[in-house]
């Protein structure tokens, strides 16, 4: 599967610096970067994933994905603690830009406050933060 | 107009007419009024081709090199014969002149030639990863002190005191600026104290750094010298010389994680010490970790076999205050020459050429130690250079030395004050079995006035400083 | 350029060919065992190529047809100074007193070299202003580590620990590279409408702790061509802070003869003799980086260090290494640094000697500035606007938007196919401040009808474009390999040729 146009599914939540979160549960969460970040950064040849027990704590970075010529820092919409990474993408990491939300996901998350959620984006108003940048 | 410069008085006028301006000096006046130079430089008028060639030619008479003297000295460079194709080839002006590959649809040939280069260290060294080149050996080794921080999060490094002492007292510049400790530990026997080595490896030491052959010429049991780093979890370094890797087991295959060293020898000139280049090979765990540019095969649009700089992610025209390392030079044309003296050789003439230099290397040994007045540092197998202790002052025996045409080797005592009696010597394939025998001679000679005795040769030429 | 499949040395191997001869032996060949312990000997030796000479010859010159070059076109490579390799320079560092010089040794063998050493120490000392130099370092990058240690030891010495290194937006890569190395914390400092550093920003920046600041790094021109007005201000503010001011001399270019670093008020600099004096570039190294250092600075140079002692009884000067330097931050590197580069580079200083060197600059600063008026004109002044509409120094930076934007056609595909027209393209994408940046840097050798062509060609893509963009979008098609899948080769790296 491939995505060629801008695409923000409805069941997501969106951090202001182009990641995105799927809430599991009452406390687990997904996170990935958009479309719009995969776009910006080109053909993704590297992630770097953190330790699977480490934390990640809201709007800062944890990890980082590679095109050739960039590095794109990956901040975590939410805080929580690392219990998956996604290991695929170290053969294939041009998921991420095939498949954003779906097999280009990067870590899973047990959330240390859920609560945070409130303050993310829905995707129409992610949609409208692009447009308006 | 200078010798380079073609603008003529009426290229000039043309020029300014288009950018505007009355004169040269307008655009320089966007420089404050009191920065800009009101007088000349006060350096020499500029000179014809003919007088700065001359110049330089009376400068060059002023030293003493290695055609007017038998040249013993290594101590990390050494007197090799660098064959006629490798000038022809990095004199050439595609070879010469570029900038480094950032277009590669036209650098082609000098990425290929890196390509073939990371092949050839890679070979070399028993591991699998090879830069492109770095500076020259020293600051190679420091680097490989900032790549093992970033590798362990540590911060500790344990140094064999057989490391080249400029590496050693590179490392420790560097180490200052990235917050780093350095701890030496001792040799014994003229090998690395496998004792102390042990002892003074712990759970914080980022890497432990040997040399093989190490500064005295010792072949070091490095495996068994490993085993300390592999155990706490430290990178094991070892700075080598590409020379002797034709007979002597690899880095990679006794459990280096980090194999560099100055590359000089490889085709590359003495010229008072640089430029040269550093080779620097690691495991595949470090690819992302590695200082310095990378190429690497690639297909073009059609299907065609290419080469481009891979992995520049690393480097810090990307990753800025987050690269692995500052440089930006690979001294390719260092190491084209290196790759061409490599080629040469070819698989059977490298390893004839290690097997030369232990031979000639263990004469020379052997010879020398028989004469009197001179015993071996130590007794340790040796590839390519070996240390003495003299039973007279080593500089005034070396001054004797060099009236009768031969640099006989390196005085020890200038880093090594415990070995204040000792001489490093040299071997490479230009010195011949009479050149070693001339050694001897010379040496004996010299010893045996320094120490008051009747010259051993009585048609040496050297009545002075008798006694 | 020929276009066939590339072949690697390796490939072109077959067992049992050789092109070396050596000496024979001359003393007793005991098997290796009996000299070395059998473990610590290698089974194999390592797979080289098995290649005649003949062989090797043609592939590495076939190799070389591969690759353009200085000495085959014009090469207005931004911030690299790709100045013509003057042939003596090669003559005489081959001199056997300088090629086959062992760098061990002692000085009273070696005075031509240290004395060489010296004149070109004294020579950077007045181009720069600066009343002190080393010549150690190998590069740029390596002269930007030495001067951060430097700022290091020197605020050491009085008792001070700063944390923070400033350098504009604008600034190279190596820059915040090399503040990260010396284990310091790298801040951006912002430019403003002029292409200099924004004053209030920096004021901003030295305000949120000025017992932090250890140093400003600063190119001057900078690396948008142009020359910083506020620099004796800037200057003025960071040493009220304490700190120390470094030159990254890239751009030493446009100002030899014309305007000094030290005069501006910096204690710090490095010159590459590699762009500003003709060492030829060899495909990415070598170069050199000397530092010219004030007063301040001296005690804590690298060693060794060259110098001249008077000499006694009516005996001429004597040149020497000094170690004995108790405050010296130490070595850098081995032995005393790319001597072969310094006597290129000080042959160029001979050649051209003050008039010529300022000349030199000047006439630099003219051919940029006359490629700046050509390239205002006709398409290229519509599509490719100046970054910065003032004059320039040395070099310039124009912004490919308004091209990207109505003719589809990115500052990259501007730059590849300028390669079908012979011309090597300009930096690109840097400094990354500008949107779809070419950073232009014509350097004085070059003829006013180089400059000429290369503008023609500008306009000639331009107009190509407007009919149809899609030619350079796919260029190059006469290089010996088009555009190359750069992906591939980082995702999977292949680094070396399988054997």
């Amino acid at each position: 599967m491939t995505l060629p146009d801008a695409n923000y599914p409805d069941d997501l939540l969106y951090h202001d610096q182009h990641d995105w979160a799927r809430l599991e549960g009452d406390d687990h969460a997904v996170f990935g970067i958009t479309w719009y970040a995969q776009d910006s950064l080109g053909e993704v040849v590297f992630y770097d994933p953190p330790e699977v027990g480490g934390t990640v704590d809201k709007d800062a970075t944890y990890a980082e994905v590679e095109s050739v010529k960039a590095v794109s820092d990956v901040i975590a919409p939410m805080s929580g603690e690392i219990v998956e990474v996604n290991d695929a993408l170290e053969d294939t990491p041009e998921k991420v830009n095939e498949d954003p939300y779906g097999e280009g996901w990067l870590v899973k998350v047990r959330l240390t406050a859920p609560e945070e959620a409130g303050a993310l984006l829905d995707a129409g108003e992610y949609r409208k933060l692009l447009e308006n940048a | 107009m200078t010798r380079y410069t073609s603008a003529t008085p009426a290229d000039r006028a043309e020029m300014l007419a288009a950018i505007g301006v009355g004169s040269t000096a307008e655009l320089f006046e966007q420089v404050p009024e009191p920065l800009r130079l009101d007088c000349p430089l006060k350096l020499p008028e500029g000179m014809s081709e003919a007088e700065v060639f001359e110049r330089l030619s009376a400068l060059a008479a002023r030293n003493v090199d290695a055609e007017e003297q038998v040249c013993f000295v290594g101590a990390g460079m050494y007197d090799h014969y660098v064959p006629a194709i490798v000038d022809a080839i990095a004199q050439r002006s595609e070879f010469l002149t570029p900038y480094t590959p950032y277009q590669p649809e036209i650098s082609q040939g000098g990425l290929q030639v890196m390509f073939e280069f990371q092949t050839a260290m890679s070979e070399l060294t028993g591991l699998p990863v090879s830069n492109a080149g770095l500076y020259e050996g020293p600051s190679s080794v420091a680097s490989a002190g900032y790549l093992a921080m970033a590798a362990t999060k540590r911060r500790r490094f344990v140094v064999s005191r057989g490391l080249h002492p400029h590496s050693r007292e590179t490392l420790e510049t560097y180490a200052v600026g990235y917050g780093a400790e350095v701890v030496e530990v001792g040799l014994s026997g003229g090998e690395t104290d496998a004792g102390a080595l042990a002892a003074a490896v712990d759970g914080e030491t980022a890497a432990v750094f040997l040399q093989s052959p190490n500064f005295l010429g010792a072949v070091e049991r490095v495996e068994a010298l490993g085993v300390a780093a592999k155990e706490h979890g430290a990178l094991l370094v070892v700075a080598t010389d590409p020379m002797t890797l034709g007979v002597l087991k690899p880095p990679g295959e006794q459990g280096a994680d980090i194999a560099l060293g100055e590359g000089q020898p490889l085709g590359n000139r003495l010229d008072f010490g640089g430029p040269s280049f550093g080779f620097f090979c690691a495991t595949e765990e470090q690819i992302r970790r590695m200082p310095g540019r990378i190429a690497g095969e690639t297909d073009d649009v059609d299907g065609r076999r290419g080469f481009v700089l891979a992995l520049q992610t690393r480097e810090q025209h990307i990753r800025r205050e987050k690269a692995t390392h500052n440089i930006c030079t690979a001294q390719a044309l260092n190491a084209l020459a290196a790759m061409v003296h490599l080629a040469w050789l070819g698989r059977e003439g490298y390893r004839e050429l290690g097997e030369l230099l232990v031979r000639r290397t263990v004469y020379a040994r052997e010879r020398l130690a028989a004469v009197p007045g001179v015993e071996l540092l130590h007794e340790a197998p040796v590839a390519r250079e070996f240390a003495l202790r003299l039973d007279a002052p080593v500089d005034r025996v070396l001054e004797r030395c060099a009236e009768r045409g031969i640099a006989a080797g390196y005085p020890l005592g200038r880093e090594y004050p415990e070995y204040e009696d000792g001489l490093l010597v040299a071997i490479t394939e230009r010195r011949t079995k009479a050149q070693i025998d001339d050694l001897a001679e010379a040496l004996g000679a010299a010893v045996a006035t320094e120490r008051g005795e009747f010259p051993v040769d009585i048609t040496e030429k050297s009545p002075q400083g008798v006694g | 350029m020929q276009r066939e499949r590339a072949q690697t040395i390796y490939e072109k191997s077959k067992p049992g060919r050789r092109a070396a001869t050596l000496p024979a032996a001359e003393v007793p060949e005991p098997p290796l065992e009996e000299l070395i312990p059998a473990e610590l000997l290698r089974d194999e030796p390592p797979r080289l190529p098995e290649v005649a000479e003949p062989e090797i010859v043609r592939h590495y010159n076939k190799l070389s047809r591969r690759n353009f070059d200085l000495d085959s076109g014009f090469y207005p490579l931004g911030s690299c100074t790709m100045k013509h390799n003057p042939r003596l320079n090669e003559r005489v560092a081959a001199l056997p007193g300088h090629a086959r010089l062992h760098p061990a040794q002692d000085p009273k063998r070696a005075q031509g070299a240290l004395e060489l050493m010296w004149l070109l120490q004294e020579s950077l000392s007045e181009i720069c202003g600066l009343p002190h130099v080393s010549l150690q370092p190998s590069a740029g990058s390596h002269g930007e580590l030495a001067g951060l240690l430097l700022t290091r030891a020197f605020h050491a010495d009085r008792g001070e620990e700063r944390t923070k290194v400033l350098a504009p937006d604008t600034s190279h890569g190596t820059n915040p590279a090399s503040v990260t190395m010396a284990g310091y914390e790298a801040v951006k400092v912002a430019t403003n409408e002029r292409g200099g550093v924004e004053m209030d920003d920096l004021r901003a920046k030295i305000g949120e702790g000025p017992d932090q600041v250890a140093c400003l790094m600063l190119t001057n021109p900078n690396t948008l061509g142009l020359f910083d007005e506020n620099i004796a201000e800037i200057a003025g503010l960071i040493h009220e802070a304490g700190g120390t001011l470094y030159y990254d001399g890239a751009n030493l270019n446009a100002v030899m003869g014309q305007s000094r670093p030290g005069d501006m008020g910096f204690d710090i600099v490095h010159v590459n003799l590699h762009k500003s004096f003709s060492q030829p570039h060899g495909g990415g190294g070598p170069g050199a980086g000397p530092i010219a250092v004030s007063e301040r600075i001296e005690p804590y140079l690298p060693r060794p260090q060259v110098v001249r002692r008077d000499g006694d009884n009516g005996h001429g000067p004597f040149f020497d290494l000094d170690l004995e330097r108790p405050k010296s931050i130490g070595r850098l590197r081995g032995f005393q640094g790319n001597f072969g580069v310094f006597v290129r580079s000080y042959a160029y200083i001979l050649s051209l000697g003050a008039d010529g060197l300022a000349e030199a600059s000047e006439t630099a600063v003219l051919n940029a500035n006359y490629l700046k008026a050509r390239l205002a004109e006709g398409r290229a002044g519509e599509r490719l606007p100046v970054a910065f509409n003032r004059h320039c120094m040395h070099e310039f930076v124009l912004s490919g938007k308004p091209m990207k934007r109505e003719l589809g056609l990115a500052t990259l595909d501007l730059a590849k196919r300028l390669l079908d027209f012979g011309f090597h393209p300009p930096t690109v994408y840097f400094p990354l401040l500008v949107e779809e940046a070419l950073m232009i840097e014509p350097t004085e050798t070059e003829t006013k009808e180089s400059l000429d062509a290369f503008a023609d060609a500008i306009e000639r893509i331009l107009a190509e474009a407007e009919d149809d963009p899609g030619v350079a979008k796919q260029a190059p098609y006469t290089t010996p390999v088009r555009r190359l899948d750069e992906v591939k080769a980082t995702r999977k790296p292949v680094i070396r040729q399988p054997l």
